[in-house]
């Protein structure tokens, strides 16, 4: 079916409508809109109708659209060919650029602070917020309330790590404390992580009150509010996290972590009855994360305010593609509405360095190209990994080089917008770059 | 594009089921088209005359909603742009990220040459290819166009990949393309001082162009309008990377902005491809390490938002290998299987006194080792595990690696260690150390365990193989 349309039908068509706009506009000569069933608008036609009479048709479509004329589904217009001399202008033509925001983007991500202070019956110097965020990170429809944080990895015992890393460590590896001294003092950790490794069965067996001393220890020892881990063994971390909560009851930490493969209900009781965070643990797995957030909203009774979530994060080079496209995905759920969803995330950016390119001296195939140095390999592994993330949405990353968080909190904070710098005059950048 | 279901393409196609396009059917093909893994032109009766005004409008339809533009000859020719959606899980991401390096025309002809031959010659292996380099990127440091045009003809000799001649003077710009209009090489850039002489270029020599206003939307805007209205239509945008600060932060949105109204709102006027120019890292960097770092950083920024072509300086391998994988990362489609068919693949030719060696039937996890081990020329059978996909370290962890799915594996496989072997011994991997003793208990096998990184298997080989 051919439905022929003048411009003044479409305005014989909409006179009941609310057409203030076009007052004073006045048609000269008759445009004629050809509409064909079953096809898309074709906006090309905005060139050859000329970009005045482009806009007010472009308009008159919006309008009939928005009063119900279904032109979505019926209208394609077609216009003639353009002329094929182009012209030579003497002078540009003036067009201003404009774009809308989101409209979907309804649902704010939950805020979630960790910490307390002595005013909310904590020890801790400060709180630490995240979330809160109404659109996509650092995209203009909305501003970010709260920025990115950065929390390095502690281990209550000496492990084996990449060597660019361990040079940073090698004087505080044998005590807890002192280490997370070094990463608040030294490397502007705004959190600690105290992973309790040894309690692993096959590492050390390290009984559950032992090692909550460490947590204390490192309670002790620092003021920032900190993340407490088990050793990531599905069976004995319920007993060590239980007991560690204990110790910091009130300091609101973040309980790393509650996944759907062990007994789940025993992290979220204990982060209720002493007052933590539960950070909710999936591998890549946006249905399983919407299953595990349910599951500690429902049947734990964890309030939103204390549900911070870890898709998992795995390596640029080794499945990154994966991890960024999930949390993006977690996130754009979140800001359109899924409730399962919107909650902070939180990235294992350590994981960077389980990738050869971090740490290996050269490559193990005879055909690439030299790897250079690995020293800065690793650290700008750990960067790019935890950036790409930041990008698709995420809040808290964990971290371990010292080099890689200066980096991403510089870029993170300055997409954020709260690094001011001199202004760089870029009108000749071509023969100015190190020339 | 402008259409969403096969059947929207069907009744543009000759429905004759004829076969030609090496799909059973017209509706098959039309699904390919939709998914943009085949093109209109792979249907050879719509070529024909008499279909003619069916294929034209087909392809209008099928267009990408960014134009695509293409730049160089021959094998290294490169597509810019041509996306359809804002994120990958959408659809996919088409054409990667154009990575240029730059040279410049004060250069020594000795340098210069050693660093064409350095960006051409770069290669890092991924998942079974190559990752390389795509342009060089000539800078005229001099503003003197017989020098430009010496230092783009030697560029053109050393090397096959395609050019930028990067120049604000267009006196500069047409002495270079003298020498290599027909490369196809890219123009940059033109502005609102020079837009009527670099628009004469562009035309001229049918190059696609690089239109230049940093910082300002509506001006770029202007230029783009204009230069369609003057017939040309091979456009890329340069909105100015701005190297930190608050304008770095406004030069991220700009991406955001223009990406949004050309595919959201279908703004054609402003649906070209996008050039970031992370090389500007250096003007505001004095140490070089920290320069390097930092343009590796705003590279990854725009590869992950919107950044078709870009142009770098460092081509140290610690920038040009995260920037050539962050690139992968993004632009690997979506919806190729994360996870290879569980099974035991032979390894280059095993026999009985070859290692057998376990893996996860992730698809990075599997092609990684299986490069390692042939790479280095290492005979023996690599079973995959089904992990659903996931890492060895992580399927440990989550209980999708176990001793009883090792075993179901090589039962499922019919691989029987007594007949195939002579040792009967499984290697796991380092990361699966805690494994070991369930492993024995249930496959009754002498279990080994191999090195955390299968990089580190040729070594591991020399002392602990074959077992004593």
């Amino acid at each position: 079916m051919v439905k022929k349309l003048k411009i003044n039908d479409v305005i014989e068509l909409l006179k009941d409508a609310d057409v203030e706009a076009l007052e004073g506009v006045t048609f000269e000569g008759d445009i004629e809109l050809e509409i064909e069933e079953t096809t898309g608008i074709d906006s090309l036609f905005a060139y050859t109708l000329g970009e005045e009479t482009a806009k007010i048709g472009l308009y008159l479509l919006n309008l009939a659209r928005s009063i119900g004329y279904p032109v979505d589904q019926i209208a394609r217009i077609q216009a003639q060919p353009p002329t094929p001399s182009a012209p030579k202008l003497s002078k540009l033509i003036e067009s201003k650029f404009t774009v809308g925001t989101i409209d979907e983007w309804k649902t704010p991500i939950e805020e979630v602070t960790l910490g307390a202070t002595s005013s909310d019956g904590g020890t801790r110097g400060h709180t630490i917020t995240l979330g809160g965020e109404r659109a996509l990170p650092y995209y203009f429809d909305a501003p970010m309330p709260n920025r990115n944080y950065v929390t390095i990895d502690v281990f209550d015992m000496p492990i084996s790590m990449a060597k660019t890393v361990k040079s940073n460590y090698e004087d505080v590896m044998e005590d807890a404390g002192e280490w997370a001294k070094k990463v608040v003092n030294e490397f502007d950790a705004d959190m600690v992580t105290i992973h309790l490794i040894s309690t692993d069965p096959l590492i050390k067996d390290t009984p559950a009150v032992e090692a909550s001393k460490t947590v204390e220890e490192v309670l002790q020892a620092v003021d920032v509010p900190i993340v407490i881990g088990g050793s990531g063994n599905p069976a004995k971390d319920p007993e060590v996290l239980e007991r560690a909560a204990e110790v910091a009851e009130g300091e609101r930490c973040l309980i790393a972590s509650a996944n759907l493969n062990m007994d789940y209900e025993r992290i979220a009781a204990a982060a209720n009855k002493y007052g933590h965070v539960v950070l909710a643990w999936t591998q890549l797995e946006i249905n399983a994360q919407k299953e595990l957030n349910r599951k500690l909203m429902k049947q734990c009774g964890v309030d939103r305010d204390r549900i911070v979530v870890d898709p998992t994060t795995a390596a640029l080079g080794y499945g990154l593609d994966y991890a960024y496209t999930n949390m993006e995905r977690i996130r754009l759920a979140g800001l359109i509405g899924d409730e399962e969803l919107n909650f902070p995330m939180s990235s294992g950016t350590t994981n960077a360095w389980g990738a050869r390119e971090a740490w290996m001296v050269s490559s193990p195939l005879k055909e690439d190209s030299d790897w250079g140095p690995r020293e800065y390999r690793g650290p700008i592994w750990e960067i790019v990994t935890g950036l790409t993330l930041a990008l698709g949405g995420n809040d808290l990353f964990m971290m371990m080089h010292p080099g890689a968080v200066k980096v991403l909190k510089e870029i993170t904070q300055t997409l954020f917008g709260s690094i001011k710098t001199d202004e760089t005059n870029l009108s000749n950048w071509v023969a100015e770059v190190l020339a | 594009m402008k259409v969403n279901s096969p059947l929207q393409i069907y009744k543009y196609l000759p429905q004759t089921n004829c076969g030609e396009c090496g799909e059973a059917t017209c509706m098959a093909f039309a699904s390919h088209l939709l998914d943009r893994s085949k093109k209109v032109a792979d249907c050879p009766p719509l070529l024909d005359d008499k279909y003619k005004k069916k294929y034209l409008e087909l392809s209008e339809l099928l267009a990408p909603e960014i134009r695509e533009v293409i730049a160089g000859v021959g094998e290294t020719a490169v597509k810019i742009g041509g996306d359809d959606v804002l994120y990958r899980h959408q659809l996919t991401f088409f054409n990667p990220t154009v990575l240029a390096y730059d040279v410049t025309d004060t250069m020594s002809e000795e340098e210069l040459v050693d660093r064409v031959k350095r960006i051409s010659g770069f290669k890092k292996f991924y998942v079974g290819s190559f990752l390389k380099l795509n342009m060089v990127a000539v800078r005229s440091t001099s503003n003197d166009p017989e020098r430009f045009k010496r230092a783009v003809k030697k560029v053109s000799e050393t090397t096959t990949l395609p050019l930028i001649l990067c120049s604000f003077n267009p006196d500069v710009l047409a002495a270079g393309l003298e020498v290599s209009a027909d490369k196809k090489p890219i123009l940059y850039a033109a502005t609102k001082e020079n837009w009527q002489q670099v628009s004469e270029l562009a035309l001229k020599e049918r190059t696609p162009v690089v239109l230049f206003s940093p910082g300002d939307l509506d001006e770029l805007k202007t230029l783009a309008v204009s230069f369609r209205e003057m017939g040309i239509e091979d456009l890329i945008l340069d909105p100015g990377t701005y190297p930190r600060g608050e304008q770095l932060k406004t030069t991220f949105q700009n991406f955001l902005k223009i990406r949004r109204a050309g595919i959201k709102e279908g703004q054609k006027d402003i649906a070209y491809p996008l050039m970031a120019t992370p090389i500007t890292a250096w003007m505001v960097n004095e140490d070089p390490i920290r320069a390097s770092y930092w343009e590796t950083v705003l590279a990854s920024v725009f590869t992950v938002r919107y950044g078709d072509v870009m142009i770098m300086h460092s081509i140290e391998p610690y920038a040009l290998i995260p920037e050539v994988l962050i690139r992968e990362t993004i632009y690997t489609d979506p919806r190729t299987p994360v996870r290879v068919d569980p099974g035991v693949y032979e390894v280059g030719n095993p026999t009985k006194d070859s290692p057998v060696i376990v893996t996860t039937n992730f698809a990075l996890t599997y092609y990684t080792v299986e490069s390692d081990l042939s790479s280095n020329d290492i005979d023996c059978y690599l079973a995959t595990v089904d992990t659903d996909g996931i890492g060895v370290e992580a399927s440990v962890a989550g209980g999708q690696l176990t001793a009883a799915k090792i075993k179901e594996t090589f039962d499922n496989a019919g691989f029987d260690f007594k007949e195939k072997t002579s040792h009967n011994t499984v290697i796991l991997p380092g990361l699966a150390a805690r494994l070991q003793g369930d492993v024995e208990d249930v496959t009754g096998l002498n279990v080994k365990i191999g090195p955390p990184d299968s990089g580190r298997i040729p070594g591991w080989m020399e002392t602990n193989w074959p077992p004593k």
